[in-house]
Formats: C-alpha cells, sequence, structure tokens
C-alpha cells in the first residue's frame, strides 16, 4: 500500500468515526431473518475476515439452512449448542462500522422465555430494528417485542419487513402490514416508525437499493442508521452528576467524580446537592486532558466545588433550577428477571444511579400482559412478568422519572441473599405520602414512652419450627418478665391469623406478607416503649432480616428456638405434621416448604436439652444483662 | 543494560499534574468508548473492596491502563497491577513493564507459578494448552488468591470471537475462580451488580465495547507507548512450519536443521515468545499497522491475516484474564 492510499485509508476512518456510535436493538422472532440481517450488515460493510470466510463456507454446509449458498445467519450465531438448537439465547453483541458511523448492535431472541435479554439489549439501545416476516404479517410476538421497546424507552423504530421476496415484492402486503402495525402500537410512545420492505437473504433494501421494488421510495436500512439524529437535545435538560468516586490525592484537591447523565455544566455554574439542598458553584471541570470550559451528557469529568460540602458516593449534584425528585416511595415499572418470584414486603438492594440502598415493594397496582397490554390484578411476579408497583426505599433517594432520564430513572433489584439481580425498573413518579409522613414532628417520643415504663423497649423475635416450643417459651418468658415489672405483649399467630392477618394464607408471598405485617405492628409497640414476644415460624431469613431492620440498633433479639424435625415431629400437639405428612396441609415448613435457621442468632436454645422453663431463664438471662 | 524509552519517559511526564495537558483528539465514537470505561473502572474502584489490573503488557493492556490513569486523575489510580510472568515472555515485554509502571510511579506485583519452572517445564517441552493452563490460569488464581482480590480488571473484547460477543462487562466468578455461564447477570443501563459473596470474584471488562481497530486508533491519537515487537523490524526468526518464531535469547531449542534468520517482521498478538507467531511486515509506524491492518480486512489475499492459533489464544487468554 502507497503511504498516499494509507493516508487516505486513516482519513476515511477518522471521518466516519467523528460520525459517532449508534446503539440499536434487532428482535424478531425465530425464522423471521433476524441473524441473516445482522449478517448481512457485517457482510456488507466488509468486517468479515477471510479466515472467518472460510469458516463460514464451512459451516453453511455444515449447519446452513440456504442449501449451497454462504448462511449469513452463521456469523452470528454464537455457541456451538445454541447454534445446533438454532437459536440465540443471550443478548450478544455485534460491531460494526461504516463511512459515517459506528454501530454495536445488540442482538438478542424473541421468545418469550427470553424477554429478559431483550430488556437488557433494549436499556443501551437508541433505536430498535422490528423484523416481521411478509408471510406472517404483524403476530402476538410483534406487539410484546414493540412494547417492550416502548417500556424501555427507545424511541426510534424501524419496521423491518422482511422476505418481501417471498410474497413477490408485492406493495399491497407491505402497506396491509404497516397499516396492521401502526393500529396495534398507537399507544406506544414512539417519535418516529420507519417502515422499510426488505430481503435479508438477497441484500434488498438492507445496503442496497432494490429494484424489484420500484414503489418504495424510502430509504435503505443501512442508509438510514446512518443518518438517524437520536440525540436528545442536552440544551434543553437539566444538569445532573451522580457523584461516583470522591476524588483525593492530597490535602490540596478535592473533587467529585462522574458521568454527566444531563444537561450541560460549565466552571462558575452553581449546583446543588440534590438530597440536602446545600449550595455551591464548580470552580473546575478536571479531565486528565486539562480542565475544561464546560461539560455535557456522557462526559465522564471531575468536579471542583467553590465550598467544602459534605458529599459522598451516591449524591446526585443537580440545577438548582430543575431538581429531580427525592422521596423514600414512588410508582414504577417492574420487569421481573429471575426464576425465584418477586415477593412484596421482601427487601432487596435497589440500584440506581450510584445510589445502593434497601427497598421493598411496598404494592402490586397492577401486572400487565406483555402481550396484549392488558392489566390485571397480581400478588407476585414471575420471570419475564411486568406490574406497575409502589416502591419504598429505608431512606428518600434522588431520582427522575425514566421517561425524562433513564440514568436517574432507571434502577435494579438485587436479592440480598444470593446477590442475584432479579429485577428491573422504570421510575414512574415520586409518592409524596412517605415524607409528609415523616415531617410529622411528634413531641412525645419513643425514650419519653420508654422512660416512663421504666424499661428499654425491644422485640424479642421466636423463630423455629411448629411444635418447637416458641410459644411455650414465650408465654413463660411474658409471665417472668411481667413479674420483674416489665410492660409487655405477645404475638403470635393465634393472636395475628385470626384478626390482622386473616386474609392471608400459606403461600411464600403470603408467609412473607404476614411477617411484614407482624412486624411493622411490633416496630409500633416497641415506639410505644414495650417489651414485645413475637412468636412465629418465620421460616425466611430475609423477611426475619427484613424485621430486624425496621428496629434499631440492639433492638431486634433473635430467638432461635432449635428443635430437631424428628423431635418436634413426634411432638406433634395440633396433629398438623400428621396431616402435612398425609398431603391435607399444603406449605407446611418443615415438609414441603424449607426453614432457613438463622446464622446469627441473639440466643439460640436447644429444646432438646433443656426444659422450657429452662429456656425461658436463658432469654431472661439475656435479656438482664443486655437491656 | 537497557536502554531508556525515551516515549515511555515522555508519556509519563504528560501525568505529571505540574505539566501542561495535552488536548484530546479524540473522535466522538472515541470519546464515548473512553467514557464508558472510564465509568466502568470508577465503579469498581467505588464498590469493591480491592480491586487489581491484570497487565499483560499488550495493547489492550496498555489501553487499559491508560483509562485507568485517566479515571483517577490527578489521583493514581487506586489500585496495582499485576502481571502474570511465565519467565518466557519478550524482553522487550519485560522492559516496556518495567520501565512505564516506574516511570508512572505504579504499584507492579508479578505473580509465577514457580513450581512448575522448577520442575524443569518450558513451552518447548510441555503442550501449549497444558502450558497455558499452569503458567497463566493457576498463577493467576493463585496470585488472586495471595492478595485477596475480588476484583480484577481484564482487557477482554466482545469483537474478539463469537462467544465473547455475550459476555458481561462484569463477569461474576465462584469461590474457586469458576465461570458459570448459568450464574451470570443481566446488565441493564450502566447499573453494574457488584455484590458479591465471600469468596466470589469478578472479573471486570472496561474494553467489552471496543473493537481492534478502536484500540490502534486510540492508541494512535492518544499516543500511548506500546511495546515495540508491535511494529516491523529486522528479527532472528525462525520458519517452523509456516509459524514465524523469534529467538529471543539462548534457551530457543532449534529441530534438525532449524537456522534462525534475520526477517522483517512485525507481530500482531504477543505472548511467551517460543509460542507467538510474527508476520512478515514492513509497517513501522502506529499509522502503518493501522493501515495495513484496514487493507487486510477487504484484501483478496489470503495468508496474511494467518496468525499462529497458539500465540492467538495465549494473548486472548492473558487479556480475558485467563479463562
Ligand atoms: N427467502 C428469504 N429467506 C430469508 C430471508 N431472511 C432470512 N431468510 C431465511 O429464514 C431462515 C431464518 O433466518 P435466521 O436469520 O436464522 O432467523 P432468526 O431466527 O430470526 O435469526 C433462514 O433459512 C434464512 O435463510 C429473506 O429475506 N428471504
Amino acid at each position: 500500500m502507497t503511504r498516499q492510499a494509507e493516508a487516505v485509508a486513516i482519513a476515511t476512518r477518522a471521518e466516519e468515526a467523528a460520525k459517532g456510535l449508534l446503539r440499536f436493538l434487532t428482535c424478531g422472532s425465530v425464522d423471521d431473518g433476524k441473524s441473516t440481517l445482522i449478517g448481512r450488515l457485517l457482510y456488507d460493510s466488509k468486517l468479515i475476515m477471510e479466515d472467518q470466510l472460510r469458516s463460514l463456507a464451512d459451516d453453511s454446509k455444515k449447519h446452513g439452512t440456504v442449501g449451497e449458498d454462504i448462511d449469513l445467519a452463521l456469523l452470528v450465531d454464537g455457541l456451538e449448542a445454541e447454534r445446533q438448537q438454532g437459536i440465540t439465547i443471550d443478548v450478544a453483541y455485534r460491531f460494526f462500522s461504516t463511512a459515517r458511523r459506528s454501530f454495536i448492535v445488540a442482538d438478542t431472541p424473541g421468545h418469550e422465555q427470553y424477554s429478559r435479554n431483550m430488556a437488557t439489549g433494549a436499556s443501551t439501545c437508541d433505536l430498535a430494528i422490528i423484523l416481521i416476516d411478509a408471510r406472517k404479517g404483524v403476530l402476538t410476538q410483534t406487539l410484546r417485542h414493540s412494547y417492550l421497546v416502548h417500556l424501555l424507552g427507545i424511541k426510534h423504530v424501524v419496521l423491518a419487513v422482511n422476505k418481501m421476496d417471498l410474497v413477490g415484492f408485492a406493495e399491497e402486503r407491505f402497506e396491509e402490514i404497516v397499516a396492521d402495525y401502526r393500529d396495534a402500537t398507537s399507544q406506544l410512545a414512539f417519535l418516529d416508525v420507519l417502515p422499510i420492505p426488505l430481503s435479508a437473504r438477497f441484500g434488498d433494501n438492507v445496503t442496497m437499493p432494490s429494484n424489484r421494488m420500484p414503489w418504495y421510495r424510502g430509504p435503505m436500512l443501512l442508509e438510514h442508521l446512518e443518518a438517524v439524529d437520536v440525540t436528545v437535545d442536552a440544551g434543553r435538560s437539566a444538569f445532573a452528576l451522580p457523584v461516583q468516586w470522591v476524588n483525593r490525592p492530597h490535602q490540596d484537591f478535592r473533587g467529585f467524580a462522574g458521568t454527566v447523565v444531563s444537561g450541560r455544566i460549565a466552571a462558575g455554574d452553581p449546583v446543588v446537592v440534590a438530597k440536602s439542598g446545600r449550595a455551591t458553584r464548580v470552580s473546575r471541570i478536571v479531565t486528565a486532558d486539562g480542565d475544561r470550559a464546560d461539560a455535557t451528557t456522557g462526559q465522564a469529568v471531575t468536579l471542583v466545588l467553590d465550598e467544602e460540602i459534605d458529599i459522598a458516593r451516591g449524591d446526585v449534584l443537580v440545577e438548582p433550577r430543575a431538581r429531580p425528585e427525592v422521596a423514600d416511595q414512588f410508582a414504577a415499572h417492574l420487569f421481573w428477571m429471575h426464576e425465584e418470584p418477586l415477593l412484596p414486603g421482601r427487601r432487596y438492594v435497589l440500584k440506581l444511579g450510584t445510589q445502593l440502598i434497601p427497598a421493598t415493594i411496598t404494592s402490586i397496582r397492577h401486572k400487565i400482559d406483555v402481550n396484549t397490554q392488558e392489566q390485571r390484578p397480581g400478588r407476585t411476579l414471575e420471570l419475564n412478568e411486568i406490574a406497575f408497583c409502589n416502591l419504598h426505599t429505608t431512606q428518600p433517594i434522588t431520582f427522575t422519572p425514566y421517561t425524562e432520564n433513564r440514568d436517574l430513572g432507571g434502577f435494579i433489584l438485587i436479592d440480598r441473599t444470593s446477590n442475584q439481580t432479579v429485577g428491573a425498573g422504570m421510575v414512574e413518579f415520586g409518592l409524596r405520602r412517605a415524607s409528609n409522613i415523616h415531617h410529622q414532628h411528634l413531641d412525645i417520643d419513643k425514650a419519653r414512652r420508654a422512660a416512663q415504663k421504666g424499661q428499654k423497649p425491644c422485640l424479642v423475635w421466636f423463630t423455629g419450627l411448629s411444635g418447637a416450643g416458641k410459644s411455650t417459651i414465650a408465654n413463660i418468658l411474658e409471665r417472668k418478665l411481667v413479674a420483674h415489672g416489665a410492660h409487655t405483649y405477645l404475638l403470635d399467630g393465634d393472636n395475628v391469623r385470626h384478626g390482622l392477618n386473616k386474609d392471608l394464607g400459606f403461600t411464600d408471598a403470603d408467609r412473607v406478607e404476614n411477617i411484614r405485617r407482624v412486624g411493622e405492628v411490633a416496630k409500633l409497640m416497641v415506639d410505644a416503649g414495650l417489651i414485645v414476644l413475637a412468636s412465629f415460624i418465620s421460616p425466611f431469613r430475609d423477611e426475619r432480616r427484613m424485621v430486624r431492620d425496621l428496629l434499631g440498633e440492639g433492638e431486634f433479639i433473635e430467638v432461635f428456638v432449635d428443635t430437631p424435625l424428628a423431635i418436634a415431629e413426634t411432638r406433634d400437639t395440633k396433629g398438623l405434621y400428621k396431616k402435612a405428612r398425609a398431603g391435607q396441609i399444603k406449605h407446611f415448613t418443615g415438609i414441603d416448604s424449607p426453614y432457613e435457621p438463622p446464622e446469627q442468632a441473639e440466643v439460640t436454645v436447644a429444646t432438646g436439652e433443656l426444659s422450657a422453663e429452662a429456656a425461658a431463664d436463658q432469654i431472661l438471662a439475656y435479656l438482664t444483662s443486655h437491656l | 543494560m537497557t536502554e531508556t524509552r525515551q516515549d515511555i519517559v515522555q508519556y509519563a511526564a504528560r501525568f505529571d499534574p505540574a505539566m501542561p495537558r495535552r488536548s484530546s483528539t479524540l473522535s466522538s465514537h472515541l470519546r464515548a468508548l473512553e467514557a464508558e470505561s472510564i465509568f466502568i473502572m470508577r465503579e469498581v474502584a467505588a464498590e469493591m473492596a480491592n480491586p487489581v489490573l491484570l497487565y499483560s503488557i499488550g495493547k489492550d493492556s496498555s489501553v487499559m491502563l491508560h483509562l485507568a490513569m485517566k479515571a483517577f486523575w490527578p489521583a493514581k489510580p487506586p489500585f496495582p497491577l499485576m502481571h502474570i510472568a511465565t519467565g518466557w515472555d519478550f524482553r522487550d515485554m519485560i522492559v516496556h513493564r518495567d520501565q512505564l509502571t516506574g516511570a508512572l510511579g505504579l504499584r507492579l506485583l508479578v505473580e509465577a507459578n514457580e513450581a512448575v519452572a522448577a520442575a524443569g517445564s518450558t513451552p518447548f517441552n510441555t503442550d501449549s494448552r497444558e502450558w497455558a493452563r499452569l503458567m497463566l490460569i493457576d498463577a493467576l488464581k493463585a496470585g488472586m488468591d495471595r492478595h485477596g482480590f475480588d476484583a480484577a480488571f481484564g482487557g477482554g473484547r466482545r469483537d474478539e470471537e463469537k462467544s465473547r460477543a455475550k459476555e458481561r462487562v462484569f463477569s461474576v466468578r465462584s469461590a474457586g475462580h469458576g465461570w458459570d455461564p448459568r450464574n451470570q447477570r443481566p446488565e441493564l443501563w450502566h447499573l453494574y451488580n457488584t455484590r458479591v459473596a465471600r469468596g466470589e470474584t469478578i472479573r471486570v471488562f472496561p474494553l467489552s465495547n471496543w473493537t481492534e481497530f478502536d484500540i490502534w486508533e486510540y492508541i494512535r491519537l492518544e499516543q500511548i507507548p506500546v511495546v515495540p515487537l508491535y511494529f516491523a523490524k529486522r528479527r532472528p526468526m525462525v520458519d517452523r512450519g509456516g509459524t514465524l518464531i523469534m529467538v529471543d535469547d539462548e534457551r530457543m531449542q532449534f529441530q534438525p536443521g532449524e537456522t534462525a534468520a534475520e526477517r522483517l517482521v512485525r507481530f500482531r498478538t504477543l505472548g511467551d515468545w517460543p509460542l507467538s507467531g510474527a508476520i512478515e511486515s514492513d509497517a513501522d509506524t502506529v499509522e502503518q499497522v493501522i493501515a495495513e491492518m484496514l487493507s487486510a480486512r477487504t484484501s483478496e489475499r489470503q495468508g496474511r491475516l494467518v496468525d499462529s492459533d497458539e500465540a492467538a489464544s495465549m494473548e486472548k487468554k492473558k487479556r480475558e484474564g485467563y479463562f
């Protein structure tokens, strides 16, 4: 290659790179031609190396579906096992570039059981290509894909009507499909939907114009991808930067590192910390390439502020005139991504921006059928289901509605035990209720009430199998406490299940709700100054931890009544084990529902060795030395 | 006596807060990739207790290190570098490593599987896959465990091969450093879930969305020093069944009839010298390397891209944090 040609090659590449990056998603059902289409884009943009081509030719003979031709779909199907099944089952990212733009393609499978993969892929994309097989037209899955794309906030859609060769390149068929689609999706918030008739296999209207469809006057697919403008107007949106990391190399420098997620900031501009309301000014915008006069959306910078104010990771620096919401309750669309269902009332870890905070789903307003968008009532959420919910965080967080900003309105939920990402959410609006309640100042407080009773209030939580001896021991302990002049109250299945919780059964979800309500009631009673004894099987660690987290430091005393199943079952005072074994009672702890023993109970009483009386004494001894 | 690499000295001076900054000439596409990688690195620094950067001295590591220098500037990256050495790295690589980390003032840990080396194993008498397992994979696991690292940056890219296209940016490893495809978490938006149980670790790939071309363009525009082996030079080579192997030191084991001959070559990937194949080329600047790469993509000529599989997979293993 001559030096001149070299220079030209580099200049062209540099020029194309200047045009920036487009991330798009392809959605289609199996066999709509999604892989063929992506393969075609990669192939025609000359990104296929010769060695890849050679292996493609081999593969086409082995697995291909197009006879002797090269099967472009094989370029993009990843793992061998998946390839054999003929489907892709995860999000795969592909890269190609043309003289005008670079592209990252999120390639996701279309089956309903892979909706979570589609949501994942869509979350970082600005455009979606929705594929339709011209012979089949608009199908249920087309609507599902469109709804998910809409839900994840993608505003630009290409309706790729593929396999036009198999319908004789007929304009009427194309127009019919387009009309059907517009009809079915009129409720969705897309800015533009561009329908293109094409044939992925033969290349018509993908990267080359088709002379077989002279009636089509719009752009080819690639042409459109190169030209489409997906920028959100940064001038209009207000500045926000979630603080990621505090940069403090020495005494004289203190900067707040983060990526601008909205708007623009210039040195000298005023900013406030969204949560605390503290105000200051930006004195420098630092990068390793030198200080900048300003920074805009997407840039990773380090801000130095005029005054030393208290700021940490999780804070959001914003423009004073347009502050995001700060609340501990909000409504959101929630997409469930895990095999283990969502349990309202259970505590999860929520990550929004750089904020990490415990959160619970307080109620499911309604579930949404992904295929029809119909609303249905529901109490739990299963894998791939979507609901509109209310959430509660243990402390206020900073957010905006997802439709205004993905980075300040999108969140994930993490299971505290398995650490898996179990849900993804999109904030709709904040609920003011919580902050109002918080602001009601109470003159008589917990300490005042406790002092009046001359005791330190607490919650003694008995957990263990049915028949372990929880209630017996709790009763004895309460007698002894009262004899010592304490003010107590005993909560157990008998006085709760018949009233407060009579609407609940014994499914996992109901057990969680049962414990949540008991926890809240106990919290109020502790607030009233009482020593509360609670005796519940409470088989799940997470729920016990949820109750623990409701109370103050040292106020929750977990007592593990440790009785082996065999012993509890022989006692069988209420005959319940027998019924459970006979299958007459479902979800019975120890039989067909798990019991998770505490890992760090404050007190463990081994009833195999101790009498109930001795067990109560052991707990009393703990209470007197710790309260 | 090894010469001082002037390009490294000048490069390190750029990060001195007292020196004038050089302004960025990156395209918007590369700026977006750079910002994304910096974001990822800051997340790890903020959320993980004890991260490390796996530094394999190649071009991807050079870019990754550069990004780390930028992400935390004017502070130094708040984590050390770890190089898994086999004892058979090219000498030029070790020079590059030592001079660069020295000039930047970074903490470098060098880990090696001493037991295997002591037992007399070499790349000449050991099956190459076994060699990689012992010298790279095992040594890496041991290094992670010894220092108690809970996160490790690796230079893997999704464009490398089809199966990598599905790798997460944050890839969770079990307590025994195993990779369970079913235990990988969905990654939405830029919300990375960094929570792990005791003993579990995370491999983090900040270059996931970069292509090979992006890497070279970035090296060119940011003027990042790389090991000179990437550029063409006359070097003593042995042609072994079509693979060009460089005689880097006296431990070379010649096969009957083999002799070394000077040839104008460069390397596309770097690893252990007895396992790295060179290509014949006269590209001796970054610009020419890029030009050659671009023309290779569209070239009709066969054979230009053929790399030794072993060498390629070796570097890939290193970059990926040794799967
Ligand atoms: N006739 C015709 N066949 C196509 C077209 N696009 C894809 N196909 C074929 O449809 C089948 C499924 O394509 P593939 O890309 O694997 O579908 P995917 O499951 O959506 O990835 C393959 O046999 C393709 O060759 C097209 O435009 N016209």
